[in-house]
């Protein structure tokens, strides 16, 4: 073996120096979730293969999980922002209120509303119907929760939680405390436009891509980054502060709301009582998906990727025959590393 | 030659405070115009009167001679008035390509920004500017030194001002040998025409780094010199009041 000397390195412009490919995957914490999903899905595919490794059982995965992924998304907007939504129940709940209050509004002759139709006599414009009364409950949550944290003040975590029971409560007052039955948004909640793909899993892929998009290709999503990491050095810059959190929970509200469509349509009734750990599950995504807590660092991917861990150890376990109450242990325990990993990587970097 | 930017006569009253009592204050392109003076002489109120934040009660701002009224810090920065805060106000998870078009971001389409482009023109300027961080380009700041943090703050500044920096104690924090680097690229972007205000308790720094000295005492400005006329005694003596070669209000 022969050694040779490096010539002319002295003279060289110093470059990037290189680091071995394993610790710079590990750098990203992207890519560290990553991991540990494919490790997931790997074990159980040896522990399973007849079952776990269906196609079947990743599609009904990816329809199980499409409505955390869609609020997921939102919710990553604001925790970038160093903020938290703790009403996202209450803005799918109200969502899904708000639209069949909305169905209820049209008729449909002999004293019918849209919300009674049969699943195949529905029409499409029931479906928008639907879509604009959700939508228009996610809009007024994230307003509250906008106004209140960004003009008002009001630390995040609190004013959501005031959203939360404020919205669950609402709801339960518009339903005289009675779930609401339809059929109109079949075409959607059970409908396949793509065939053997139900459509909630092309909607929150859509969802995913426009939040993609928008955090991470447009000015917005820089200026959310720039304000979760130094409010006032973004305020200096020339960002309205105020005006940009107010967008950020709306994005977050509306998130909801729409998930509350897809609930709508893929329950075929209101769920007042249900969604309640939604927020929870939300921020346990985001957080898995490598989004700091403190704000200023975040992705879509890993978010995308932070849904389906705790989803993919629930299927997991169920199919091998393990209590599947072991997978609110699991994804509690890897939550806690994910955000000590995080911080460990801050402190090392801000020693610089 | 006219100043590119001047105050004069300003008066700034706080409840009963007088911050400032008819102080002036002038900068002239090309040159570093360092403004000392004790702890509550005015400094501070004077720049953030420079700098847009607050409006004077009486006297004016001038910029190229003609009397300006400058509603806020970005009416200053688009009249080419940039400044450069003690706390650096980067955001320290942003690279400094991002940093440096935070809020006038190159945009694609209107609303997607153009890193790759961004990117660019920051490697241009910081190579041109001296900045030895072109290898550094895709690190968010946090990264940096403190010595290497402010030269990216103070080189956002020298991209974006057509005229005027403002510098408030930018050595603060700084070892001796980011001091120097700091002092150096102040002196390159003096060279580009740019005025440079450079506010500082470090006289010794002063004396090495300013063209003109303005020294301010109880709100007004107290004594003028020229690179050379004064040493740090003569400075000591204007600052505490010992000495002085102006006289009376609003002098001009």
């Amino acid at each position: 073996m022969t050694q040779t000397k490096p010539t002319g390195a002295e003279t060289q412009e110093p470059v990037t120096p290189r680091v071995p490919l394993v610790r710079a995957l590990l750098r990203n914490p992207t890519m560290v979730t990553f991991a540990a999903l494919l490790v997931i899905i790997a074990a159980f595919s040896v522990l399973a293969p007849d079952t776990f490794t269906q196609r079947s059982n990743f599609v009904q995965l990816a329809q199980n999980v499409a409505i955390l992924t869609v609020v997921s998304v939102g919710t990553t907007f604001v925790v970038i922002t160093a903020g938290v939504d703790l009403s996202i129940p209450s803005g799918i709940v109200l969502g899904e209120v708000f639209a069949v209050h909305a169905l209820q509004l049209v008729g449909t002759g002999g004293g019918d509303t849209a919300a009674d139709v049969a699943a195949d006599q529905t029409k499409g414009w029931y479906v928008l119907v639907a879509l604009a009364g959700a939508l228009l409950a996610g809009l007024v949550i994230g307003t509250v929760n906008g106004v209140v944290v960004a003009y008002l003040k009001v630390p995040p975590l609190l004013a959501t939680l005031g959203t939360l029971g404020a919205g669950l409560g609402a709801a339960l007052i518009l339903q005289d405390g009675v779930n609401t039955a339809t059929y109109a948004l079949d075409p959607v909640g059970h409908g396949e436009w793509i065939p053997g793909v139900p459509n909630l899993i092309p909607i929150a892929l859509l969802v995913v891509a426009a939040g993609f998009v928008l955090l991470h290709m447009a000015v917005f999503g820089r200026h959310t980054f720039a304000i979760g990491s130094n409010p006032e050095a973004a305020r200096r810059a020339g960002i309205n502060v105020e005006r940009h959190l107010l967008k950020v929970y709306l994005i977050g509200g509306t998130a909801a709301g729409f998930a509350g469509f897809l609930s709508l349509a893929y329950f075929s009734t209101t769920s007042i009582g249900g969604h309640s750990t939604d927020n929870l599950q939300a921020i346990t995504a985001v957080a898995l998906g490598g989004t700091s807590l403190f704000g200023g660092v975040g992705s879509i991917i890993g978010t995308l990727i932070g849904v389906w861990i705790p989803a993919v150890l629930k299927n997991g376990f169920v199919i091998t025959g393990v209590q599947p109450y072991w997978q609110d242990v699991a994804v509690g325990l890897v939550l806690i590393v994910a955000v000590w990993i995080d911080q460990l990587r801050r402190r090392s970097r801000d020693r610089g | 030659m006219t100043p590119v930017m001047g105050a004069y006569g300003v008066v700034k009253t706080f409840g009963h405070v007088r911050a400032l009592r008819h102080a002036s204050f002038e900068a002239f392109p090309g040159e570093v115009t360092a403004l000392v003076g004790d702890n509550g002489a005015g400094k501070s109120t004077l720049t953030k009167i420079l700098s847009g934040v607050f409006a004077p009660d009486e006297g004016e701002v001038r910029i190229d001679g003609a009397p300006v009224r400058l509603a806020d810090p970005h009416d200053a920065k688009r009249r080419g008035i940039e400044t450069v805060y003690q706390d650096l106000a980067l955001a320290p998870d942003l690279d400094a390509a991002a940093n440096v078009f935070l809020g006038r971001e190159v945009r694609r389409f209107g609303i997607l920004h153009n890193h790759p482009e961004m990117r660019r023109r920051t490697a241009t300027a910081f190579r041109e500017l001296g900045v030895g961080l072109v290898q550094d380009m895709r690190a968010p700041v946090a990264a940096f030194s403190g010595g290497q943090k402010q030269s990216v703050a103070i080189a956002r500044a020298a991209m974006w001002a057509t005229k005027v920096i403002l510098m408030d104690e930018p050595t603060a924090a700084l070892g001796v040998i980011q001091t120097t680097k700091v002092l150096e690229l102040v002196e390159r972007i003096r060279d580009r025409g740019i005025a440079v205000v450079f506010i500082s308790h470090n006289l010794p720094q002063v004396m090495q780094v300013a063209d003109r000295i303005e020294v301010l005492r109880l709100g007004a400005r107290v004594a003028r010199f020229r690179r050379g006329e004064a040493d740090v005694e003569r400075l000591i003596a204007a600052i505490s009041g010992a000495y002085a070669n102006e006289t009376g209000e609003g002098a001009r």
